[in-house]
C-alpha cells in the first residue's frame, strides 16, 4: 500500500543556507537560551527565595516546556545542583485548569503561555511566581481547595432525583444553550480570584495535635467566612438558569447573600480581564446582584 | 448487610460515573486521584459521544447498527455481548447526561443536535461546543460533589495508587496509596477496588494524552497479578500538532474542509512554505490515492505521513518530524465559519495563524484500546446480565477495571466518540455487580487483615525510601523517559516490523536496567514530584514490554496493528476470471487468518516481570467477522465473492436449523431476534 516515492534529493542549492529562519514566525533571530527566575518555597511557612535557570531555546516552547527542562536538568544557572521546581499541570491544552501561576507578574495558564510572546513582554528573562491568593504547598504548587469548596457553598449542580432513566432532559432553546455554554467552560483555574482585590488569602495551618477531620472542618469554616469568588457566582447563575437547576435557585441566592457572598464584590472587573476562557463574569455578577436584591426584598415580605 | 465500602482509583468519566452510581446504591466510596478529579484527562475530549437517537432511529438506525459499526470498526477483536449492552444503553446514557445539565448543542426547536462521526452513516454524535468531554466530566463531578456533601463520598485528590492488597486467597481487600503532598502512605481497606485510571500514552513520550496518563496504576495492578488484554492495539491519530511538551490534536475536519497535505520535494527545505513553488511540492496523499485524496481513512493517512517522514526522509523539519497541512487556499470566511475553534487552538499554541501559514502536523499516539482484562456475564438476549459481579471484574476477585484502562469495548481500533460512551457505560453498569460481589461472609479476622495491610504498607515505604536515598546514580529519569518514548514511537505505532520489535524489546530491558541506576535529584519528603515521576517511569517498562511482545507475536494486520510483511494486498489481475480467482484466494486467506488470529492477546506478568502471552477466543456469537475492504484495490470483487460465500453458508445453516424442510423467507433468517429491541 505504501509505495516508495523517488527520493527527491537536490544537491546543494537552498538546503545549504541553514539559517535559523523559520518561515512565517516573523522572529528574525531566535534566542539560543531562555532565562527564567522562579520564586521558590520549600514548604508552607518557609521563607521564599529566587532561583535562576537557563535552558536551551526550542521553537514554540511554552512555560511548561521550560519547567520540564528545569526538572530534567535540576541545575541552577550558576551550575549548582538544586531540587527540581514543583508545579501543577495535566492537559497542556488549557482545559484542565491545573497550571495557573504568575508569569511576568500576570496570572495565567503556563501551558498556553508561549515563550516568544513572553520575551517580547519582558526582555531577556521570564519571571514565574506561585499564585498569591492561595497557600503555597511548594514552589509553584498552591492549595486551591477553597475554590472547590466555593462550588459546594453555591450548590453548583443540577439537583436530579438520581441516575435512573427518566428520559431526556428539558428542551432548551439554542439561545439558552449559547448563553449557558460559556459559563459551563469554567476550568476552576483561579485566575479570577487571584486578580480580585476582594479575594484575600486564607491560610489555615494544621495544629500539631489536630486530627485530619478536625483540620478539614476548621479549614472549611475559615473558607466560608471569605469571599466565594467570581467563578462561584458565575456557576450559581449557570445553574439558576437551568430549568431543573433553578428548582433550588433560592438556596443558591441564600448562599450568595450570606457571609462572603456577592455583597463583597466591589465590581472592580479585574476578574473578567484575566479569565483564560473569556467567561462573561461581569454579566454573571450583574445578574447575581439583581437576583440577590429581589431575593432580599422577597425575604422581608415573606417573613 | 452493612454498607459496603468501595475504593475507586481515578476520577475521569469512568471513575466518576461509577462513584455516583455506587453512592446512589448505598455504598461508601473513597475516590483516589492523582489530580483533582475535575482536572482529569477526560476534559480533553472535544468531538462528542455516540448513541442511537430518535432522529437516527427514524432514518433506519438502531442499537444493533451501532453495535455492528463498533465491532466492524474494531476489526471484530472485541467480545460482542458487552458491546451490544453498551450500544443498548447509549440512548439512556446521553439522556441522563442531558438531565445532569450538560449543555449539548441544540436544534432550533430545542432538541439535542447531532453530528456525524467516522465509521457510520448516521448522525449519532451528541456534542457540547468543542469541549464535550469537559462538559460530561463536569456534570458528573458536580453530582459526585453532591454526594461528597452528603458524606457518602470522600475524595483523596493528589494521591497515588501504589498497589492492590490481596489476601491469601487472592481476593482484593484494598490498596496502598500515597499522599503526593506529605508523601505519607495509607492503607485503604475496601470491599472492592475499581481501577479507572485511563490510558497510557506517556509510554510513547509525548502523545495527545494528559500528563498523568502514565499507565502506572494499571502496571501496578498487572504486576500484582491482573491480566492485561490486547496491549499492542494503540490508536494513532493522523493529525496532531507537534509541540515540545505535547502533541495536540488537530481535528479531522481540517481535511474535511479542504486541507491539503504536502511536503517539499527537497528534504528539510528551509524556505518559507509559501515561497515553495507548486512543482517542488509533493501532495503525496493526492498522488498515491487519487480517488480519496486527502480524505483517505485515518489509518492510511497516518501510515503515509509516517512513512514519508521516517522512511523517505522528507519531513519538513530535520529534528522534528512533520508535514504541512495547508488551508491557506481556503477563503478566510469559510475557515472562520467552519473551523474557527480548532484553528484558534493551533494559533494559541503555535503562535502562527493557520489561515496564512500552512500548519505543521504529524501523527500522534491517541488511545489505548488494550487494557486490564475484564470479565462479563452474558445474558440470554446476547447482552450482559445486569448486576452480575463478573461484569468488569479482572481475574482478581474484588478488583475491577473500567473506562479507557479496560480492554473490553474497542477491539483493534476505536471509533470516534465511542470512548466517552464506553467510559460512562462501564462506570454506571458495573456498580450493582460490584456491590453484589462483596464478599461479606468471607472477611478475614480483623487482626489478620490489619497484619496484611501493615506488611504491604511497610513494603511500599521501603521501596520509596530506597528510591529517595538513590542520589548517587548516573542515570536521569527524564532522559530515560525520552529514550523510551522515542523508541516506542519508532517501532510500535504506525508500522511494525518484527526485527525492529525484537530489537526494541531488548532495548527496553536495558532501559529498565538503567532505570535501576536512576538518581533522584530531590531527596526531600514533601511534594516530591521527582520521585513520583521516577516511580511511574519504572512502571512503564512492564507495559512497554507487553506491548512489544504482543505486537511481535501477532503476525497479521488488524485495526491499528499494521505489519507490512503480513499485509493482504489488493488484487493485481485485470482479466475478470483471473481477478475472481484472486478474490477467492483472498477470501480463503482471510478466513484462515481469522481462525489463526481472531483472538485477544492476554499478558500475564511472569516472575521476572516478563510478559507471558496467551490467546483468548473472541465471542463473535452475534455477528460473524467480515473483511474491512475500504480503499483496497479489487475490493468490489472481494466483496462479491465474500457475500456469495456468506449466502451459501447461511443457506446451509438454515437448512439445518429448519430441519422440517420449511421455506424461510430471504433475509428473515439473517435478522437477529433482538435487533432494534430498544430497552
Ligand atoms: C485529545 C483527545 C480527544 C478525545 N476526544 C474524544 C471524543 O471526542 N470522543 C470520545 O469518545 N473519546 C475521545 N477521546 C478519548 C477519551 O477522552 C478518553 O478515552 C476518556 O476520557 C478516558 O476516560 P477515563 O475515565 O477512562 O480516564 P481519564 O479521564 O484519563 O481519568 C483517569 C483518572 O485516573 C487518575 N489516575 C491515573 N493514574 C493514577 C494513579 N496512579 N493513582 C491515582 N489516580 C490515578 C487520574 O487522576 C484521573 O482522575 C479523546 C482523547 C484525547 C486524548
Ligand atoms: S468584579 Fe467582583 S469578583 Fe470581579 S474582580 Fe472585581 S471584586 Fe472581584
Ligand atoms: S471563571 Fe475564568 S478565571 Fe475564574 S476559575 Fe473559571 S475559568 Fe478560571
Ligand atoms: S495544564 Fe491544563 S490548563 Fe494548563
Amino acid at each position: 500500500m505504501i509505495k516508495a516515492v523517488e527520493s527527491a534529493e537536490h544537491s546543494g542549492g537552498a538546503g545549504q543556507q541553514a539559517v535559523a529562519d523559520h518561515g512565517g514566525n516573523g522572529h528574525a533571530a531566535a534566542p539560543r537560551v531562555v532565562r527564567v527566575r522562579i520564586l521558590r518555597q520549600d514548604a508552607p511557612g518557609e521563607e521564599s527565595y529566587w532561583e535562576r535557570f537557563e535552558i536551551p531555546y526550542v521553537e514554540n516552547m511554552n512555560v511548561i516546556s521550560i519547567l520540564q527542562q528545569v526538572a530534567a536538568r535540576a541545575k541552577s544557572r550558576d551550575g549548582r545542583r538544586v531540587a527540581p521546581v514543583a508545579w501543577d499541570c495535566n492537559c497542556l491544552e488549557e482545559v484542565c485548569g491545573s497550571c495557573t501561576m504568575l508569569i511576568n507578574g500576570r496570572t495565567r495558564m503556563a501551558c498556553s503561555a508561549l515563550v516568544d510572546k513572553l520575551l517580547e513582554e519582558s526582555g531577556d528573562e521570564i519571571e514565574l511566581r506561585p499564585m498569591s491568593k492561595f497557600p503555597v504547598v511548594r514552589d509553584l504548587v498552591v492549595d486551591r481547595s477553597r475554590l472547590f469548596r466555593a462550588l459546594e457553598r453555591v450548590k453548583a449542580w443540577v439537583p436530579v432525583d438520581g441516575s435512573y432513566d427518566h428520559g431526556p432532559g428539558p428542551r432548551i432553546s439554542p439561545e439558552s444553550q449559547e448563553d449557558a455554554y460559556p459559563l459551563a467552560t469554567c476550568i476552576s483555574c483561579g485566575c479570577c480570584m487571584e486578580a480580585c482585590p476582594q479575594f484575600t488569602k486564607i491560610e489555615v495551618v494544621r495544629r500539631e495535635d489536630e486530627s485530619a477531620e478536625a483540620f478539614e472542618a476548621r479549614k472549611k469554616t475559615a473558607f466560608d467566612a471569605g469571599f466565594v469568588g467570581a467563578h462561584a457566582i458565575s456557576q450559581a447563575m449557570l445553574f439558576n438558569g437551568h430549568p431543573t437547576g433553578k428548582m433550588i435557585a433560592d438556596e443558591r441566592l441564600e448562599a450568595l447573600t450570606s457571609q462572603g457572598g456577592i455583597q463583597m464584590c466591589g465590581n472592580a472587573q479585574n476578574c473578567v480581564a484575566v479569565c483564560p476562557k473569556s467567561i462573561p463574569l461581569t454579566r454573571s455578577i450583574a445578574r447575581a446582584g439583581r437576583a440577590a436584591t429581589v431575593w432580599a426584598i422577597r425575604k422581608i415580605f415573606d417573613r | 448487610m452493612a454498607q459496603p465500602r468501595v475504593l475507586v482509583i481515578g476520577g475521569g468519566l469512568a471513575g466518576l460515573s461509577a462513584t455516583m452510581r455506587l453512592a446512589e446504591l448505598g455504598a461508601n466510596v473513597d475516590l483516589v486521584s492523582l489530580v483533582p478529579v475535575k482536572r482529569s484527562h477526560s476534559v480533553c475530549a472535544q468531538g462528542g459521544i455516540n448513541s442511537v437517537n430518535s432522529l437516527t432511529r427514524q432514518q433506519g438506525d438502531n442499537e444493533w447498527k451501532h453495535f455492528d459499526d463498533t465491532v466492524y470498526g474494531g476489526d471484530f477483536l472485541q467480545h460482542q455481548p458487552p458491546v451490544k449492552e453498551m450500544a443498548d444503553w447509549g440512548p439512556r446514557i446521553v439522556d441522563l447526561m442531558d438531565r445532569l445539565g450538560v449543555p449539548f448543542n441544540r436544534t432550533p426547536e430545542g432538541y439535542r443536535d447531532q453530528r456525524r462521526f467516522g465509521g457510520t452513516l448516521f448522525k449519532r454524535t451528541a456534542f457540547a461546543g468543542a469541549t464535550t468531554g469537559q462538559q460530561l466530566l463536569y456534570s458528573l463531578d458536580e453530582q459526585v460533589r453532591r454526594w461528597e456533601v452528603d458524606g457518602k463520598v470522600k475524595k483523596w485528590e493528589f494521591w497515588d495508587f501504589l498497589e492492590p492488597v490481596l489476601d491469601d486467597s487472592g481476593r482484593c481487600r484494598g490498596a496502598i496509596c500515597q499522599d503526593l503532598v506529605t508523601m505519607q502512605f495509607r492503607a485503604f481497606s475496601a470491599d472492592a477496588v475499581i481501577i479507572a485510571t485511563g490510558g497510557c500514552g506517556l509510554l510513547y513520550g509525548r502523545s495527545t494524552m494528559s500528563m498523568v496518563c502514565t499507565g502506572s496504576a494499571v502496571s501496578r495492578a498487572y504486576r500484582a497479578g491482573a491480566w492485561y488484554g490486547n496491549g499492542e492495539f494503540i490508536q494513532v491519530h493522523p493529525t496532531a500538532i507537534p509541540g515540545a511538551d505535547k502533541l495536540r490534536l488537530m481535528s479531522e475536519s481540517a481535511r474535511g474542509e479542504g486541507g491539503r497535505v504536502w511536503v517539499p520535494k527537497t528534504p528539510h527545505d528551509p524556505r518559507d512554505p509559501r515561497n515553495i513553488p507548486e512543482a517542488e511540492r509533493s501532495y503525496f496523499l493526492e498522488e498515491r490515492y487519487p480517488k480519496y485524496g486527502n480524505l483517505v481513512p485515518r489509518d492510511i493517512a497516518t501510515r503515509e505521513i509516517f512513512d514519508i517522514c521516517t522512511n523517505e526522509g522528507l519531513s519538513v523539519e530535520k529534528d522534528r518530524l512533520c508535514v504541512y497541512l495547508d488551508l491557506t487556499h481556503v477563503p478566510r470566511e469559510t475557515l472562520d465559519r467552519k473551523l474557527g475553534g480548532i484553528l484558534e487552538i493551533y494559533e494559541k499554541f503555535q503562535g502562527v495563524d493557520p489561515r496564512v501559514v500552512p500548519m505543521k502536523i504529524f501523527p500522534a499516539v491517541h488511545y489505548s484500546m488494550g487494557g486490564l482484562w475484564v470479565d462479563y456475564q452474558k445474558s440470554s438476549g446476547g447482552g450482559l446480565v445486569e448486576g452480575s459481579p463478573r461484569n468488569q471484574q479482572t481475574n482478581i476477585p474484588g478488583l475491577y477495571a473500567i473506562g479507557e484502562c479496560d480492554y473490553q469495548y474497542h477491539g483493534a481500533n476505536r471509533l470516534g466518540a465511542n470512548s466517552l460512551l464506553s467510559c460512562i457505560f462501564s462506570g454506571l453498569f458495573c456498580a450493582p455487580g460490584v456491590i453484589a460481589g462483596v464478599d461479606a461472609g468471607g472477611k478475614q479476622a480483623a487482626e489478620e487483615s490489619s497484619r496484611l495491610f501493615e506488611s504491604r504498607l511497610r513494603r511500599e515505604e521501603e521501596r520509596h525510601h530506597a528510591l529517595l536515598s538513590r542520589t548517587a546514580g548516573d542515570e536521569n529519569p527524564y532522559d530515560l523517559h525520552q529514550q523510551l518514548g522515542n523508541l516506542m514511537t519508532r517501532v510500535a505505532t504506525v508500522v511494525r516490523r518484527n526485527e525492529q520489535l525484537a530489537a526494541a524489546y531488548a532495548e527496553v530491558c536495558s532501559l529498565e536496567e538503567r532505570w535501576g541506576r536512576c538518581a533522584v535529584s530531590d531527596s526531600g519528603n514533601w511534594t516530591n514530584q521527582n520521585v513520583v515521576f521516577t516511580k511511574s517511569l519504572g512502571d512503564m517498562f512492564p507495559l512497554a514490554k507487553l506491548i512489544l511482545k504482543g505486537a511481535l507475536q501477532r503476525d497479521e494486520c488488524r485495526g491499528a496493528h499494521y505489519k507490512p510483511d503480513f499485509a493482504m494486498p489488493g488484487l493485481q489481475a485485470t482479466d475478470p476470471a483471473e481477478k475472481r480467482r484472486e478474490a477467492e484466494q483472498w477470501c480463503d486467506r482471510f478466513e484462515a487468518n481469522t481462525r489463526r488470529w481472531l483472538k485477544s492477546t492476554v499478558a500475564k506478568c511472569g516472575p521476572e516481570g516478563e510478559p507471558e502471552i496467551s490467546y483468548e477466543d473472541v465471542d463473535t456469537s452475534l455477528t460473524p467477522p467480515r473483511p474491512r475492504l475500504y480503499g483496497l484495490v479489487g475490493g468490489e470483487m472481494i466483496e462479491e465473492v465474500w457475500n456469495e460465500r456468506q449466502k451459501k453458508a447461511a443457506v446451509a445453516g438454515e437448512g439445518q436449523a429448519v430441519g422440517a424442510g420449511q421455506a424461510v423467507g430471504a433475509g428473515q433468517g439473517k435478522q437477529p431476534a433482538y435487533a432494534g429491541s430498544a430497552s
